[in-house]
């Protein structure tokens, strides 16, 4: 396994540990510990401290026959369908399950600039997306209202903060405006969630942005 | 003096305690995985499903809706027994994991994407000193969030039952999370190493 230089922060762990992460970031979360051992140990110890706060909790009294009542589930239930070994590809597996295969099975939109996007389907306001931004293209000038998380899973990009590689995930938050640009080589494709609109310099981008929604 | 010594004896004595619950919960564990052990069950059902009940209840789910919760996530850990390993996650832990899954399915109606699975080895069973290793740092961890500052531990304790958006949450715990991370990190580096 390669490297990573950019990890999740502890306050995105332990909300993804305590189930309070919207959907999207959940997903970025998910695909950067698939591929990153320090996290997903990390993603444990939060685990652990939920465990704890759990068994921290006095009890409460259950209904009356609740035992019976949980071996006649255990009796229904199915044995669970083993999972499948992880297959090829760049997409780790919680992505896969999004798209529905790997970078083959993407509906790439273009978004001008020689950039594409796919938005993935989420069930509250942040959203995700896949981005594909040409080597040596640059994305335009942005900043956030909120939070962007911004996962490489092919390809590299920089900005004026650093350099960001398969697995490094970039946190930005409102303070920051940035014009990522992709490597020259291989497509950079990018995993993005933000809970609030992006916020563009310029007026093109913004017309481009009321059109497909970025 | 002499009475700070007889406390930590004390001390000591009911830490050793705690770690073989611990211990015995991770062998009943292992019970239901190999032998189907509905005694086993029983017991780890005894200790951990009034915990579940007031977890779910302390994160907003009516009595009733709890109960009925509480039984799935009873009947998931039975059903999931092959999947737990005591060298990466006590049972405390793991028990948590499946009631925050469930939690987040009844009350957002998502589910919640999971990091791809590290599947170990068929005749890979996990190492007793190890097991142990782990259930003594989880009752560390527990130790220390007993003995947080009571505002602090609110805190933690509101973030873990749901009432903390990611940007409330504070990132800085206060727990000494360093031991355990590395007793984890570890655990991947071999499994990683036996994967390849």
């Amino acid at each position: 396994m390669k490297q990573i230089k950019h990890h999740l922060n502890d306050a995105l762990l332990m909300g993804y540990s305590a189930g309070t992460l919207p959907e999207a970031f959940n997903l970025v979360v998910a695909t950067h510990i698939s591929v990153c051992d320090d996290c997903r140990a990390r993603m444990h110890s939060f685990d652990a401290i939920g465990g704890e706060v759990v068994s921290a909790l006095g009890k409460q009294d259950l209904a009356e026959g609740s035992f019976a009542a949980t071996l006649a589930l255990i009796a229904q239930q199915r044995a669970e369908p083993p999972k499948g070994a992880a297959v090829g590809g760049i997409f780790p597996a919680p992505l896969r399950d999004y798209v529905g295969g790997d970078l083959d099975a993407v509906k790439w939109r273009r978004v001008g600039g020689g950039v594409s996007q796919a938005l993935l389907k989420t069930r509250d306001a942040a959203t995700v997306r896949l981005l594909r931004i040409p080597g040596g293209v640059a994305v335009p000038d942005h900043g956030h209202r909120g939070l962007e998380l911004t996962l490489v899973l092919q390809g590299a990009f920089s900005d004026a903060t650093d350099r960001f590689a398969r697995g490094d995930v970039e946190i930005a938050d409102e303070d920051l405006v940035h014009k990522p640009v992709a490597e020259a080589g291989l497509d950079c494709i990018c995993l993005a969630a933000t809970d609030a609109p992006l916020r563009f310099s310029h007026l093109v981008p913004r017309l481009v942005q009321s059109i497909f929604r970025i | 003096m002499r009475g700070s010594t007889s406390h930590q004896r004390q001390e000591a004595m009911l830490s050793a305690q705690d770690l073989a619950k611990r211990m015995e919960w991770s062998a009943q564990m292992q019970a239901i995985r190999d032998q189907q052990d509905q005694a086993a069950f029983a017991a780890l059902f005894r200790h951990f499903a009034p915990r579940v009940k007031a977890f779910l209840m302390r994160s907003g789910m009516t009595a009733s809706f709890a109960e009925e919760c509480t039984q799935e996530v009873m009947a998931t850990v039975w059903r999931k027994a092959h999947m737990f390993d005591g060298t990466k996650a006590s049972v405390s832990t793991w028990i948590f994991t499946i009631a925050r899954n469930r939690k987040i399915d009844m009350i957002r109606k998502s589910r919640r994407p999971e990091p791809e699975e590290l599947h170990w080895g068929p005749d890979a069973d996990p190492d007793a000193a190890d097991v142990m290793m782990m259930a003594q740092d989880t009752e560390e961890l527990g130790r220390a969030l007993a003995s947080l500052p009571e505002k602090q531990r609110g805190l933690i304790e509101r973030a873990y039952f749901g009432e903390l958006t990611h940007s409330e949450i504070a990132a800085e715990t206060g727990l000494p999370l360093g031991t355990i991370k590395s007793r984890i990190r570890l655990a991947l580096d071999r499994l990683r190493h036996a994967m390849t």
